[in-house]
This record gives structure tokens, C-alpha cells and sequence, in this order.
């Protein structure tokens, strides 16, 4: 029996069209901008200046506090400016742009293909790696992983899991990490467990539409009293937390608590294959994986790219830009991340960061949105809210600006997910307006 | 494409929309439909289109010209409203009727309150009540009338069956309900009425013409209603606890003097109960849209019917319990939903 979680949930179709592409290196290149704003948190203090030479791996910027990462060089070359430069949003950030000259790596970094097995580091060193080696978590969110490996004082974990649900549609880069280096993500996460302290069990949670991964996950935990695979039903949105932690443990996070309030402490599959590269191979996190996808048959790949890297290029190798630069006609959107929470790309020139897990190309007619009717109080976003909130009255709250009564009908509550907005049958735009609405509230606090 | 598209998240859409829901209950009326047609002629086709096309009609010219925005008549809900009033009303109605029905179901009840999603009580059961109440002759004769459209001329199985058919003559008087109603109140007993009138649940299930057009066929609106249910248009919740409240507070009755109460089937099986159930109690506008809210309105609406069938002066009140009901559903919509625990919850 597969489990799920149990509140809410839609069942958008999988096009999971990548899901037999493998891993593909992307070349080297040419320039990368590698944004300070990595990360939730403060953003990174650059450590070089125009002119460095820098090696592949090598520290660029130090973390500006705990809760924050630091940065390493993904390629070897110059530093050829530390500016603001406009991320993917056309948001400018500060960047370190390095010229590419060869490949040259630091030293002690072992990029044999060969796995590690022997775990010598304490524990002490494992966390001291991984907050060294800029982890961030790679579902999303790329929240800090050693600060999420350090509950606060007094909650003890009980579980780790880790996340191989990757409910949003097209996304097969976690799926094709787990077929490919299913040793490694288990190693990263025995590391990450180890860290939690004694006691500590380990689960994976994997969606029922990759049974490749559950058995191959099931087979390689099939000697191991710690580990356990879980298959979970494919739902969206299962890969969030909280959901995560309801399908598999059947405990709820309370509104404005830690998911680690209920034991659980949940790390992506691709944050702890970096683990094991941090950890095991001495290797900071300058490289991931995405998806390249689209309805096109032939623009759909799974590449490992070096963090920074322009988002033309990629798209360019993968055949989706035209040959002056412009993106193809027949696409109209670029989604950074999945269908469902991803951003939209508004410049192309903006580079890839450590937690970019897709780059998806829609045409109009997938994406362009329909003019929004009247509410007919269908009480659809209500049936799909995981959050069990009230969309419908979230959204007429928000645009009279109502902001009490959004607190008190919990609208911090809300995880973004898209699920109300997806099910509208009338086209309105529920989140669009919950989020500006909770965005508005968030700044008076602060004022306050 | 010379420029990107930026919006944000979720760039996906489930193309669900309302057109689509409003087709599929169209759809689900169709049984019915049908069955009144095959039964009463076309007469009963007469009603249905004057009652869809003054629909249709008077929300465009409001829209248009009273409003004076682009007309909302697409959106196939005034369809949805006229053929449910249609079902609503007695085959023999004329047409200038069904036109005034239609006048207060768009005109008075939906438009005045803005429209589409913003009407406060079902359009077309305010139109049938209206009706009732302006012309209750009119309203409770449910025989055919001998026009061109009459049952002697159009009545199918008749046709086909021959005048020995097997099937229910086509000129009959009042509905079940009706009959007992008065049977009762005039001192007899539920056995002598039913050995005088034979009430057959046979022919309520499968079809007879005594009542509205759509409480023809009890099996044509359980059709229509699996229909709704495997479209995914509507959630059980509401018709059952309807359906369920009636059957326990009947067999109450039922249990405690035989003679004076009709069983429940016969409850569940006569006047609109099923049409009302299934069709109008679950407009998505005028319904609570949590489950705890869902269960209050039902269990209200299957109390009030009982208690207007059996105490109260019209024999049949599924429209007033309906449109009761509809008035406590926004103070039923206050209803918070419960949130994750507080507590951890280990399950």
C-alpha cells in the first residue's frame, strides 16, 4: 500500500518526458555569473577581486552569518568582475563573473568515478563539510542544510527522510540521481544521519510513478537496519514538507511550527548525493542537476551543469534557442523550476544557481492564462488547498485588503503551492493575490 | 515570440472551467428530459424550450442593456437554470408561464444580486416558487391540456404500445403526495388510499407524469446523478445526507403508526425529492462549501421537507427547504475549517 498525505492534493499529469535521458555533463562554460544570493539567508561575502585567478572548488565568498552558505568557484579562470548583475528575474544581485580558462580544480578534490563506501569522518567533521562545502537544500528552497541539521534546543529527531517524491511534473533530475548514483544519495544521507545523533532512522520517500527508483532504492537499503524505502502515491504537492512528513509519518506540522517539531527532518535526494560529494570526494557544491524539458520531443535532457551558467547556454546546447539569440517561436515561457512553483525567467542571460532543478520551455498555449470569470463557489481550491485553507475567501480578503482577517483565516499558512489556482474552473488568480496580499503583511511586520 | 511571458507560478492549468461543469450538469439533466418527453409528449419538449430560451433570453438583455457589459449567456448557466425550471413545473403549463418563471428566476433571483456566483438563493426554485404562488391552479393541475401538444396526439407509448399498453394513461390528477395529503387529512388511512389509488413504486422508478416534468423517472435523475458524481461536478455528501435524513425521520414516523404515514421509499421515491436532492441542493452558488456545512444543510433540507410533506399546508416542500436552507448558507460558510493540530499528531 502506498501511502499519501491527507489533506488536499491534485493530480496534474506527470510529462515526465526525461525520465529515460541520462545525465548528460554540460560543457564547460565560456563565463559564469555566480550570484552571493544562493541561498535563504543572508547573502555570501565575496572573497576574491577583479583579476584573481581562481581554481574549480575554490572558496569565492564566505557565508554572511549562520544562517547563510558560502560560495565556491565552479569553473577555473579569472575573476573578471564582482558586480551586481541581473539574476534570472532581472533582479540585480551581487555577482562574481568568472572568465573559463581550461579546467583546472583544487587540490585534494578527488573526481574519480569511484565510490567511497568507508565512512571516517565524525560526526562533528561530517557537519563541519557540509556547511564548508555551501549546501543549501536542492528541492527548492535552498535553505542552508547545516542550519537545518541543527534543530533548536530541546527537539530531538527521530527520523531523517529523504525526498525523492519530485511530484512536480516534467522534473526527472532527482529520478535520474537516484538510477544513477542511488550509493552515493544513500551514503550522503547515512552522513546526514549520523549527524543527528544516535537513534536516528532513515527513510526515503519516493512517488509511485518512479518504480525504477523505488526497487533500485529498496534493493541497495535491503541489508540495512536504519534505512527503509517508502513508496508514496503520486500526488502534488508530496515533495513539500509538510506534506512529505504527513505521507510518510502520518504527523502533522502545526501551523507556524518547525517541521522538526514533529521528529522529522526532511533533506532533498540531491542534497545528500552533495553531502556525499562534500564529504566523501572533499567536493563543494559548484555542480547539480536539471531538466531540460518541453512538450518538443527533442528538447528534453537531463544535463549536470556547473553553478552559474548562463541560462542561454543551456537552453541553446539543448536546441531551443534560435540561431540571433532569440528563444524559439514556438515557446513563449521559461519556467525556472517546475510547472507548479517555479519562477518565470524574464532574462535569459541570468545563469543557473546550486538549486535550479529545471529549466522548462511552454508555448502560449500551455501556459498563457485564461481570462478570469466570476467565483461560482465551486469550493474546488478548498478540495485541493494541502494546507486546508480557504482560497476562495483568501483571495476576496486580500483584494479588499482586509489583512486581519487573512491572519486569522491563516493565510501565513500557505505553502505557494498552486494547487487552488491550478483547479480554478473560473481562472482566477488565488495565489497571485494571497501572495501579494501575505508579501504586503510580512513588510508592515517588519515596519512594526 | 519576441518577448517572454512572465507570470508566476503555477504555469499549468488543469483547464477545468465553468462552461465545462455547467455542460456536464446539462448533460446530467438530459435523462431526464428525455423521460418527459417520452412520456408526456411534446408538450413537455414545449416547456423545456421556452423555459431554456427565457432563460437564455433575459439574461442577455439584462447583461446588454440594463448592465451594458458583454452578455454572460456563454457560460451556459441560464441553460442550466432553464432546463432545471423546466423539470420544475407540471407538463400542462403555458407558455406565457414559464416565461414569467424564467423572468423571476434570471431577472429577480441571479441577476439582481449581480449575477453568476453572487445569488443568494437557486434561480430557477425561486422562479417555481414564484409560480406557486401566483398561480397555484395553474401550478398543481397536472393533467395534459388538448392542445397540439397533447398527450392523446404525442403520448409515444401510446403510439407505439397501442391504447392497450402497459404503461400509466396520460391524464391523471394529483401526485401521490397530493393524494395522501388530502386522503389523510380527510380521516383515511394509508391502506384504504393505497388500495384505492395502487401506488406503484415500479412506475415511480422508472417513470409516470403525475408531478413536474423531471419527477417523471426517479431512475432517470439517479442516472443524471451517477453522471454528476463520476464527472466529479459534485460531492455525494449533500444528496445523501438529504436522501438519508428523509428516509430516518419517514421510518420514524412510519414505524410509529403505519396507518397514517406513508413509508419511507414512498418518501424517497415521490414529488421532486431526488430532482431537488441531486439538481438543486447541490447548486455549487447557493450550497455550503465545507463538509461540515455540507452535512447541516442536508440534514436541514431533509427535515424541513419532511416537515412541510406531513405538518404543512402544500404537500410537497423540497423548493422551500431548499431555498430555507440556501439562506443559512453563507452563516454555514463561517464554519472554519480545522487546521493541521496543534499538537503533534501521531497517527
Amino acid at each position: 500500500m502506498s501511502k499519501t498525505f491527507s489533506i488536499g492534493g491534485i493530480h496534474p499529469d506527470d510529462c515526465k518526458f526525461s525520465r529515460d535521458c541520462p545525465i548528460e555533463d554540460f560543457p564547460i562554460p565560456k563565463r559564469v555569473y555566480i550570484s552571493m544570493n544562493q541561498h535563504l539567508g543572508m547573502p555570501a561575502v565575496p572573497v576574491v577581486k577583479k583579476g584573481d585567478p581562481v581554481r574549480v572548488g575554490q572558496l569565492i565568498a564566505e557565508p554572511a552569518g549562520f544562517v547563510s552558505a558560502p560560495v565556491h568557484a565552479s569553473v577555473s579562470g579569472t575573476v573578471s568582475d564582482v558586480t551586481p548583475y541581473p539574476d534570472f528575474l532581472g533582479k540585480k544581485v551581487l555577482t562574481v563573473v568568472i572568465d573559463t580558462d581550461g579546467d583546472q580544480w583544487e587540490e585534494g578534490i578527488d573526481r574519480s568515478p569511484e565510490i567511497r563506501h568507508e565512512i571516517t569522518s565524525s560526526p562533528e567533521d561530517v557537519f563541519k563539510r557540509i556547511s564548508e562545502s555551501g549546501i543549501v537544500g536542492l528541492g527548492g528552497a535552498a535553505f542552508p542544510t547545516h542550519v537545518k541539521l541543527t534543530p533548536p534546543e530541546g527537539m530531538k529527531p527521530e527520523y531523517l527522510i529523504l525526498n525523492g517524491a519530485e511530484c512536480e511534473p516534467y522534473l526527472t533530475a532527482d529520478y535520474r540521481l537516484m538510477l544513477e548514483h542511488g550509493q552515493e544519495i544513500l551514503l550522503g544521507g547515512e552522513l546526514m544521519r549520523r549527524t543527528l545523533g544516535a537513534g536516528v532512522n532513515g527513510i526515503i520517500g519516493i512517488e509511485a510513478n518512479k518504480p525504477r527508483a523505488i526497487e533500485l532504492m529498496r534493493e541497495l537499503t535491503s541489508k540495512s537496519l536504519q534505512w527503509k524505502v517508502v513508496p508514496l502515491k503520486k500526488r502534488y504537492p508530496q515533495g513539500g514538507e509538510k506534506q512529505l512528513i504527513d505521507a510518510v509519518l502520518g504527523r502533522r506540522v502545526a501551523s507556524f511550527a518547525l517541521p522538526v517539531s514533529t521528529g522529522a527532518i526532511v533533506q532533498n535526494v540531491s542534497t545528500a548525493y552533495a553531502v556525499y560529494e562534500a564529504v566523501q570526494k572533499n567536493k563543494p557544491l559548484i555542480s547539480k542537476v536539471l531538466t531540460v524539458s518541453s512538450s518538443d520531443s527533442s528538447i528534453q535532457k537531463n544535463y549536470r551543469f556547473r553553478v552559474g551558467t548562463p541560462i542561454m547556454d543551456i537552453l541553446s546546447h539543448a536546441g531551443a534557442m534560435e540561431k540571433d539569440g532569440g528563444l524559439s517561436p514556438q515557446f513563449a515561457k521559461v519556467v525556472n523550476g517546475g510547472p507548479m512553483m517555479g519562477k518565470p525567467v524574464s532574462n535569459l542571460e541570468g545563469p543557473v544557481m546550486k538549486s535550479t532543478s529545471g529549466l522548462l520551455l511552454f508555448t502560449e498555449k500551455e501556459t498563457k492564462r485564461k481570462e478570469p470569470g466570476e467565483c461560482i463557489r465551486c469550493a474546488k481550491c478548498f478540495e485541493a488547498c494541502p494546507m486546508r485553507l480557504q482560497p476562495y475567501l483568501l483571495y476576496q480578503l486580500a483584494l479588499a485588503g482586509r489583512t486581519e482577517e487573512l491572519e486569522e483565516h491563516r493565510v501565513f499558512d500557505c505553502i505557494e503551492c498552486g494547487c487552488c489556482l491550478y483547479t480554478c474552473p473560473a481562472h482566477l488568480p488565488l495565489l497571485d493575490q494571497i501572495r501579494l496580499a501575505r508579501n504586503a503583511s510580512l513588510k508592515n511586520k517588519r515596519k512594526k | 515570440m519576441d518577448k517572454l511571458l512572465v507570470s508566476p507560478a503555477p504555469h499549468l492549468h488543469s483547464k477545468e472551467n465553468t462552461r465545462r461543469i455547467m455542460r456536464d450538469v446539462i448533460i446530467a439533466l438530459m435523462p431526464s428530459v428525455l423521460v418527459s418527453v417520452y412520456f408526456a409528449g411534446l408538450s413537455a419538449l414545449l416547456v423545456v424550450v421556452v423555459s431554456v430560451a427565457g432563460c437564455v433570453l433575459v439574461e442577455h438583455l439584462i447583461v446588454r442593456y440594463l448592465m451594458r457589459k458583454k452578455t454572460t449567456v456563454h457560460d451556459l448557466s441560464a441553460v442550466v437554470t432553464g432546463l432545471i425550471l423546466a423539470v420544475n413545473l407540471p407538463v400542462s403549463s403555458p407558455w406565457w408561464m414559464v416565461l414569467i418563471g424564467c423572468i423571476a428566476a434570471i431577472g429577480i433571483a441571479k441577476m439582481t444580486f449581480g449575477g453568476l456566483g453572487h445569488n443568494l438563493f437557486n434561480p430557477a426554485l425561486v422562479g417555481r416558487v414564484f409560480l406557486l404562488i401566483s398561480f397555484p391552479v395553474q401550478m398543481t393541475n397536472w393533467s395534459v391540456n388538448n392542445s397540439i401538444f397533447s398527450s392523446e396526439t404525442w403520448n409515444l407509448p401510446k403510439i407505439l404500445l397501442g391504447a392497450q399498453g402497459q404503461l400509466p394513461d396520460a391524464v391523471s390528477g394529483a401526485t401521490p403526495l397530493g393524494i395522501i395529503k388530502e386522503g389523510l387529512a380527510n380521516g383515511l388511512t394509508m391502506e384504504t388510499l393505497s388500495q384505492q389509488y395502487d401506488f406503484s413504486y415500479w412506475q415511480m422508478l422508472f417513470g409516470h407524469i403525475d408531478g413536474s416534468l423531471g419527477e417523471a423517472s426517479a431512475l432517470a435523475v439517479l442516472v443524471g446523478f451517477a453522471y454528476l458524481l463520476f464527472r466529479k461536478v459534485i460531492k455525494p455528501l449533500i444528496p445523501v445526507s438529504i436522501l438519508f435524513t428523509v428516509a430516518v425521520f419517514s421510518a420514524i414516523l412510519w414505524l410509529l403508526d403505519p396507518s397514517m404515514n406513508a413509508d419511507p421509499l414512498f418518501h424517497l421515491l415521490t414529488g421532486g425529492l431526488l430532482l431537488g436532492a441531486v439538481f438543486m441542493a447541490t447548486d455549487y452558488t447557493t450550497s455550503p462549501m465545507s463538509p461540515p456545512g455540507m452535512l447541516i444543510y442536508g440534514v436541514g433540507i431533509g427535515v424541513m421537507t419532511m416537515i412541510i410533506r406531513v405538518w404543512g399546508v402544500y404537500p410537497e416542500g423540497v423548493s422551500f427547504a431548499i431555498l430555507f436552507m440556501n439562506a443559512l448558507t453563507p452563516l454555514l460558510n463561517k464554519i472554519k475549517p480545522i487546521p493541521y493540530k496543534k499538537e503533534v499528531s501521531r497517527g
